[in-house]
């Protein structure tokens, strides 16, 4: 089992251009504390639309990489994006899922992922050209690359720890999000 | 989704695709639906304009965000049961401040034929407005480009969320038996 913090903050080393799109809760808190920056672009609601938000910004920056980086009750409320994002096949898209089979945010109930229900074979039969899991720090290097080199979508499934970790709160004024993330961005 | 009726929809279809061009959409999400079938076909035809097709209507409003966010404009197409599938989504347009355009399709209401239609056509409108949206309706061809086009400047323009309700008066009503 990994530490999801480490983890993260391996996967962001060196991240150039690289846009990051977290889901509301725990992915939020491990983004900001691997360092803010301009480039993220963090979720406190809409639960489930993480995947999608990654799309819509991977279809209209197709010079830019995009990793969305959330917890497994976001990807399973929005499994139909896994759907639609095979359909569409975009090159400059990767997912990874911090998957500690709990709700973190409402008390650690068990998710469905707990139960054996495996996002990474969901994602090879929704057409992702790689679909891997990993469960240890040491493949944060290689998932890294991944994510910048990939070409086709790709889905990470990190099996991650669940003790309680301090909460690292970035901004929640997504007018503040939207406006930097655009001026770092040029659009 | 449902069916609308097989009768010629006549030119506003073509209408709403001339002033997504005028624009510059560049992302138009879409469910299936019978009564949008011109109009995605020729967004689908279209070099410059990506289509996205959905298997919930929530995901083109998530879509649409990340779409404002990259700095391209995105359209949403569904039919009034879709509405009531985005509601929670609809907060995220809110959180960061972009626009949505959504034209929807009303089922539910002039000559509807199955009763349960009903419950989410007629609340369609009253469902938009409380989450936030500026709604304007159509039930007639000559009035859908002038309409579209100017929600298409309200919304990209002046960072509103707006839907265009076209009415089943419009579309044409279901058949119930094909002929």
């Amino acid at each position: 089992m990994i530490d999801r913090r480490e983890f993260v903050r391996a996967l962001l080393v060196d991240r150039g251009g690289l846009i990051v799109v977290t889901g509301l809760g725990s992915s939020t808190y491990d983004v900001a504390a691997a360092g803010d920056h301009p480039l993220n672009v963090y979720q406190w609601g809409g639960m489930g639309g993480t995947l999608m938000v990654g799309l819509g910004l991977a279809l209209a920056r197709p010079d830019h990489r995009v990793v969305v980086i959330t917890g497994d009750g976001d990807a399973l409320m929005g499994i139909g994006s896994l759907a639609t994002i095979g359909v569409k096949q975009p090159q400059n898209l990767a997912v990874v899922v911090l998957d500690n089979g709990h709700y973190g945010e409402t008390g650690m109930q068990a998710s469905h992922t707990h139960a054996g229900i495996d996002l990474v074979a969901i994602a090879t039969a929704c057409r992702f050209r790689d679909a891997i899991e990993v469960d240890t720090l040491a493949a944060a290097r290689p998932v890294r690359d991944l994510i910048h080199k990939s070409q086709g979508p790709v889905l990470v499934k990190a099996l991650v720890k669940r003790d309680p970790l301090p909460r690292v709160l970035p901004t929640r004024d997504g007018h503040e999000i939207r406006v930097r993330f655009k001026a770092a961005l040029g659009a | 989704m449902d069916d609308h009726t097989n009768q010629d929809p006549g030119g506003w279809p073509d209408a709403i695709f001339a002033q997504f061009k005028r624009a510059k959409v560049r992302q138009v999400a879409y469910v299936p639906d019978a009564g949008h079938t011109r109009l995605i076909a020729r967004c689908v035809d279209d070099p410059d304009i990506t289509d996205v097709v959905l298997t919930t209507e929530e995901e083109g409003v998530a879509l649409a965000v990340g779409a404002a966010l990259g700095g391209e404009r995105a359209a949403l197409l569904m039919q009034s049961s879709g509405v009531g599938n985005c509601i929670n989504m609809f907060s995220i347009l809110h959180g960061f401040g972009v626009p949505c355009l959504t034209l929807v399709t009303m089922r539910g209401e002039y000559g509807e034929f199955n009763s349960w239609q009903v419950p989410m056509g007629s609340t369609t409108e009253a469902a938009l407005k409380l989450a936030g949206f500026l709604t304007f309706r159509v039930d007639v061809p000559d009035e859908v480009g002038d309409v579209v086009g100017a929600c298409c400047d309200m919304a990209y323009e002046g960072n509103q969320r707006i839907a265009v309700l076209l009415g089943q008066r419009l579309i044409g009503r279901k058949q119930w038996v094909k002929r």
